[in-house]
Parts: C-alpha cells; sequence; structure tokens
C-alpha cells in the first residue's frame, strides 16, 4: 500500500509539474500583458522599463525557471487588475468552490446509488427505464440551461428557494442540483452493470444458501462491492466538477474560483489565471490520491498489494 | 416412518427461456434418511445442479420455476415457501451448500471472521462479539489453522482448500439437517480432494445429517456415498445402494456409465475408451417416451411411446421397462 501512495504520488508531481508547464506555454501565446498595464499612451521605453521590471526580457527557460520558483513558494505574484496577491485571491475562493462541488456530488451519489441498484435488481423494468430516462436528461441537458430551469421554476415561479450568491444551504441547493446532475447518467450506468455482475457471482449465491437477508446481500454484501468501479467515477467527476464547476457559478452569481479565473482571462490579468489552474491541478491530484485511498479501505486486495 | 430428513417426489423444475421451456427437473423422486449421503451423478446438464437449487429455493431468477411435485423436510412441505421465509427459517439453517468453486464462492471484500459469522448472526440473533467467537470455533471445528487470527484475514489470503474449508464452516455453522455439496472437489487438487471429503465424513457424523453429493466423478460418489441416484436428461434412471450399483448396474445408461470411466490395465476392443454412442438429447426438445431411448441397445417400440416409471425392484430403483 505505501509503495502504491508513494507511485501515485509521485505521477500526481508530474502531473502537477506538466500544468505548470502547459500554464506557462499558454499565458506567453496569448498576447502582450504589457498592453493591458500600460496606458495608451505609454512610450516604447516605458514599454521596456516595465518589461525589465516584470523579467519578460529574458529568455523562455530563464522566464520558466523563475516561475517554477516562485510557484514553489506560493508566490503567483500580483494581480493586475486588484494588486492583491494573485493566490490570495484564488484561496478566498476555493472554499467556495469546494462547497458547490462537494454538494454537486453528494446530489449525485444519493441519487446515482439507489437508481443503480434499483435497475440493476429490476433490469429492463419500468424502473430500469425510468432512471435511465432521468439520468440521461442530466447529461443531455448543459448546466447552464438546468440552472436556469431551476431558478425559473424554484426560485421565480415557487419562490421556495435563492436564485443567486452564496449564503446558508438553501442558496446550495439549486446550483448543487444544476452542477451535480451531469454524472448521475454515468455513476448510475456503472453501478448497474456493477451489481448486475456481483448479483450473479458465486459469492452472492453462497450469501442466499446460508439464508442471508435480500436486504443485507443487496446493500451490503453486493454494494460494498460495487464501491470499487464507483469511487473510480466519483473520483473522475469530482475533478471535472471542480474545473467546470464556472458555468453554474456564473448563472448562480456563485463566487468561486471558476468565474474569478474566467474573468481574469477576459483582463489578461495573468497571476490569477496561473494560481487559479495550477491550484486547480493541486486539488485534482489530491483528489485522485484520495480516490486511490479509499480503494484501499473498499477493497482488501488492493491493501495488500495484489 | 421419517427417519428421512429429506423427501422429495415427483419434482418437476422448468426453465423458462426466451428458446423455450427447458424440463430441467423431470419428476424426480429420492429420499435421505439421517447420516446418510445420496450421490446424484450424472453429465453436466442432466439435471443435479438444478434439483440443488430446486431443493434450497435459489432456482434462477425468473426463468426457473417448481412446477410440480414436493420437497419435504422433516415433513414440513418446501416448494411453495416464499423467499422471505425459505431465507429466514430454511438456508442456512436446515439446509446448507457448499459450493462448486472455493475461489470464487467467499466475498473478497469482507474479513473471513464476518463471514462466517453472518449466517450465525443471522439464524441465532447472536451479538457481533458472540457470533465471531462462534465463527472462531467453527474454523477449528474445520480445522483451519490458528482460527483466532485467520478471522481478520481475507478470502485473498487462503489457499483454494483453505477456502473450502471455510465454506464448510459457514455452511454447517447452524449445524443444518441437509447439506448439499454441488461438485465440492472439482476445483481442487487430488489430495485436497481427499481432505475435503473426510472433512465432509467428519462434519456428517458430528451432526448426523443428511448429505447430497452432487458430482459427476463416480471415483468420488463410490468412496463418500452410501447410495447414489444417477441422472439423466432431468430424470433419476437408477438408484441403488452404492456397492450393487457399480457391482451390478442394471439401467442401460448407468451400464455405458461405468463402462466409459477408464480403467488402468484394462485394454478395451481396439485399444479405444469406450463411450455411449450419440449425445444427449436437446433439453429444448426431449423426445417423447424414455429420454435414452434413441442411444440405449435395447430398445423396443414401447420406449419411444412412454416414460418408464421409477419401479422399486429388490432395494434399487430402476425406470427401464426392458430391465424391470
Amino acid at each position: 500500500m505505501a509503495r502504491y501512495l508513494f507511485s501515485r504520488l509521485w505521477q500526481g508531481l508530474i502531473a502537477i509539474l506538466g500544468a505548470v508547464l502547459i500554464v506557462f506555454i499558454a499565458q506567453r501565446l496569448a498576447g502582450d500583458p504589457l498592453a493591458l498595464l500600460l496606458p495608451m499612451d505609454a512610450s516604447e521605453a516605458d514599454f521596456e522599463a516595465l518589461r525589465v521590471e516584470l523579467g519578460l526580457d529574458q529568455p523562455l527557460l530563464v522566464q520558466f525557471f523563475r516561475f517554477l520558483q516562485s510557484v514553489l513558494v506560493g508566490d503567483f505574484g500580483y494581480s493586475y487588475q486588484w494588486q492583491t496577491p494573485a493566490l490570495d485571491l484564488i484561496l478566498d475562493r476555493l472554499p467556495a468552490t469546494l462547497e458547490l462541488a462537494v454538494a454537486g456530488l453528494l446530489f449525485a451519489i444519493v441519487l446515482a446509488i439507489p437508481l443503480g441498484v434499483f435497475s440493476a435488481l429490476y433490469q429492463d423494468s419500468w424502473v430500469d427505464r425510468v432512471a435511465k430516462v432521468f439520468a440521461m436528461l442530466g447529461q443531455a441537458i448543459p448546466s447552464f440551461w438546468i440552472g436556469l430551469l431551476l431558478i425559473l421554476f424554484f426560485a421565480v415561479t415557487l419562490n421556495w428557494l435563492p436564485a443567486y450568491g452564496r449564503g446558508n444551504l438553501s442558496h446550495l441547493v439549486l446550483p448543487a442540483i444544476a452542477l451535480g446532475w451531469y454524472p448521475v447518467a454515468a455513476m448510475t450506468r456503472t453501478l448497474r452493470s456493477a451489481m448486475l455482475d456481483i448479483l450473479q457471482s458465486d459469492y452472492i449465491r453462497m450469501a442466499r444458501s446460508v439464508g442471508l437477508s435480500e436486504r443485507a446481500i443487496i446493500w451490503k454484501y453486493a454494494l460494498r462491492n460495487a464501491a470499487v468501479p464507483l469511487a473510480t467515477m466519483i473520483g473522475v467527476y469530482f475533478a471535472n466538477m471542480l474545473g467546470g464547476a464556472f458555468v453554474v457559478e456564473v448563472v448562480f452569481a456563485w463566487p468561486g474560483v471558476g468565474r474569478t479565473v474566467v474573468e481574469a482571462v477576459f483582463n489578461r490579468d495573468f497571476p490569477v489565471v496561473q494560481a487559479g489552474v495550477i491550484l486547480s491541478a493541486v486539488v485534482f491530484v489530491l483528489v485522485n490520491l484520495l480516490v486511490d485511498l479509499s480503494y484501499g479501505l473498499i477493497d482488501p486486495r488492493i491493501r495488500h498489494g495484489r | 416412518m421419517s427417519t428421512n430428513v429429506l423427501e422429495v417426489q415427483d419434482l418437476q423444475t422448468h426453465l423458462h427461456l426466451r428458446r423455450g421451456v427447458v424440463k430441467a427437473v423431470n419428476q424426480v423422486s429420492f429420499s435421505i434418511a439421517y447420516g446418510e449421503t445420496l450421490g446424484l451423478i450424472g453429465e453436466s446438464g442432466s439435471g443435479k445442479t438444478m434439483t440443488g437449487l430446486s431443493l434450497l429455493g435459489l432456482l434462477p431468477r425468473p426463468a426457473g420455476r417448481i412446477v410440480g411435485g414436493s420437497i419435504r423436510l422433516n415433513g414440513r412441505e418446501l416448494s411453495q415457501l416464499n423467499q422471505a421465509t425459505y431465507a429466514a427459517q430454511i438456508r442456512g439453517k436446515e439446509i446448507a451448500m457448499i459450493s462448486q468453486d472455493p475461489m470464487t464462492s467467499l466475498n473478497p471484500v469482507f474479513s473471513i471472521g464476518s463471514q462466517v459469522a453472518a449466517p450465525i448472526r443471522r439464524h441465532r440473533h447472536d451479538t457481533d462479539q458472540t457470533a465471531l467467537a462462534l465463527a472462531t470455533e467453527e474454523l477449528h471445528r474445520v480445522r483451519v489453522p490458528s482460527p483466532a487470527l485467520r478471522i481478520s484475514h481475507f478470502p485473498h489470503q487462503f489457499s483454494g482448500g483453505m477456502r473450502q474449508r471455510v465454506i464448510a464452516a459457514m455452511a454447517t455453522a447452524c449445524r443444518p439437517n441437509l447439506l448439499i455439496a454441488d461438485e465440492p472437489t472439482s476445483a481442487l487438487d487430488v489430495t485436497i480432494q481427499v481432505q475435503l471429503m473426510d472433512l465432509l465424513d467428519q462434519l456428517q457424523d458430528e451432526s448426523g445429517a443428511g448429505l447430497l453429493f452432487i458430482t459427476h466423478d463416480l471415483g468420488v460418489a463410490a468412496s463418500l456415498c452410501d447410495r447414489v441416484a444417477v441422472m439423466y436428461a432431468g430424470s433419476v434412471v437408477e438408484t441403488a445402494a452404492v456397492t450393487d450399483l457399480y457391482a451390478a448396474p442394471a439401467h442401460p445408461y448407468t451400464r455405458g456409465l461405468l463402462a466409459s470411466v477408464p480403467r488402468i490395465g484394462i485394454k478395451t476392443e481396439r485399444g479405444r475408451l469406450f463411450s455411449i454412442p450419440g449425445t444427449p438429447p436437446d433439453p429444448l426438445d426431449l423426445p417423447m417416451g424414455c429420454a435414452f431411448a434413441p442411444r440405449c441397445d435395447l430398445v423396443k417400440d414401447r420406449c419411444h411411446r412412454e416414460s418408464p416409471p421409477l419401479i422399486d425392484k429388490g432395494g434399487r430403483e430402476i425406470a427401464c421397462f426392458e430391465v424391470q
């Protein structure tokens, strides 16, 4: 297990380094930040002075290692737009994004587990079909559209829930549904096929042959075995939610990282974009590490390195 | 009477498949006394396993159904019981099964202790701790070394033979009156086979339970069983004490089956192994009359029209017009 984790950690570091490199290159391709920072009537000498000050006159390789060095100590520079440290700007918004992603994930899991289990138990029945249609809707409709419909129905017409902003739990409900509906289809299908396989297995027949109750067999003996493929799905989609939350953040005026980064991109606020993307990569790697750890908890064969 | 733990009378089990109805178990009758071992032998597809699953109420759903006959366990009729009652009162408590493949019959993500304790908790309503303590004793009884340590281990840490012992402990933990062993030795090495058969013998001696031993291995059946029922195409064709059957098989199919067993040192005609001519019938389309008639060397016209009933003939039962 320790060796397994170490190799995963190593892979994670390489992934983060890759993210840093991509961010660095993309930045250089995106246009000249000096044009944004200096007034329209700035002279050629002003440009040159600022270029030297920001180190943009150095060879690319030197720029990259300087960049890497500062990333390692958490120095992403100051936001061109707000004049505050870029990292602080992102770290301020990170809890809101995490909160939204976790809520969306919980919504997806709470829905996908019963849908997946029941559509396996009642394979090809109306239960199975309804579950499939419901899950497919979430995948077929873009999240911003779901978000707008939810606002229209639950916030405007029924006036049950707030339509925008972050605050108490009621603020979280609609954006979490808009974000969490998408992965329900994939999770349901993964769980359904895993359960179908497992319920045919010899060990389930063995459990039945000693008279265990059907409830224990399904929700304990079978579901725990199906949890490994489900955990993979959860890891993939949680990372996607962290990255893809910005659409929902914009629709619901949610003060998260995604929205901040999108604004920074439009304003060519490089340090904020860099901090946002690299921090997202770090969170992504951490989430995947947690998923790998959870495999070991679920399946003793992985824990014992078989 | 009723020293019989199990009496099966005219049992009929059908499998409703998309392609048609398979009469997997066709008018099967047999009984097992306390402490007795009945071997159920036949080729694959002859209905042995379906007979076992019918007794356990574990037919594949929704295809499998008992459509006729009776299964009496200690006089209690089982064939009409619902699943919840079967699970709560019969399986694991009155009837249990030792399954075919030890490598796949234990749940990979639960510890051995919790798996052996599960039927104890279920049927004796013990606390988790008591059940685990009893599970340790059960593992000791089936001679798993250092059981107190092993209960926290997982199936992948056990060899095939040890897993089969764990399965035996799980099945017999609540002292069922009837044990069904479905090809329990076919996945094991020969030396481990012998150990398992000894263990089954021991468990049966201790509990006095009846044992239904399902196998296609005539040698294993000969060494373990008191009586043998031979199945062909869903029906029992002959039942006899094991010594009688092997000494003088009566039904043409039984004779063919025993003649097919290769023997060291005995040369057959032209040096070839004997086999029964023809192939078993399509289970979706059984012939009229005796199912063995198309392959039988004693066949008469009548065999194609009527199916022969299982008739008692001097201590053995035979379903054949010619031999009766």
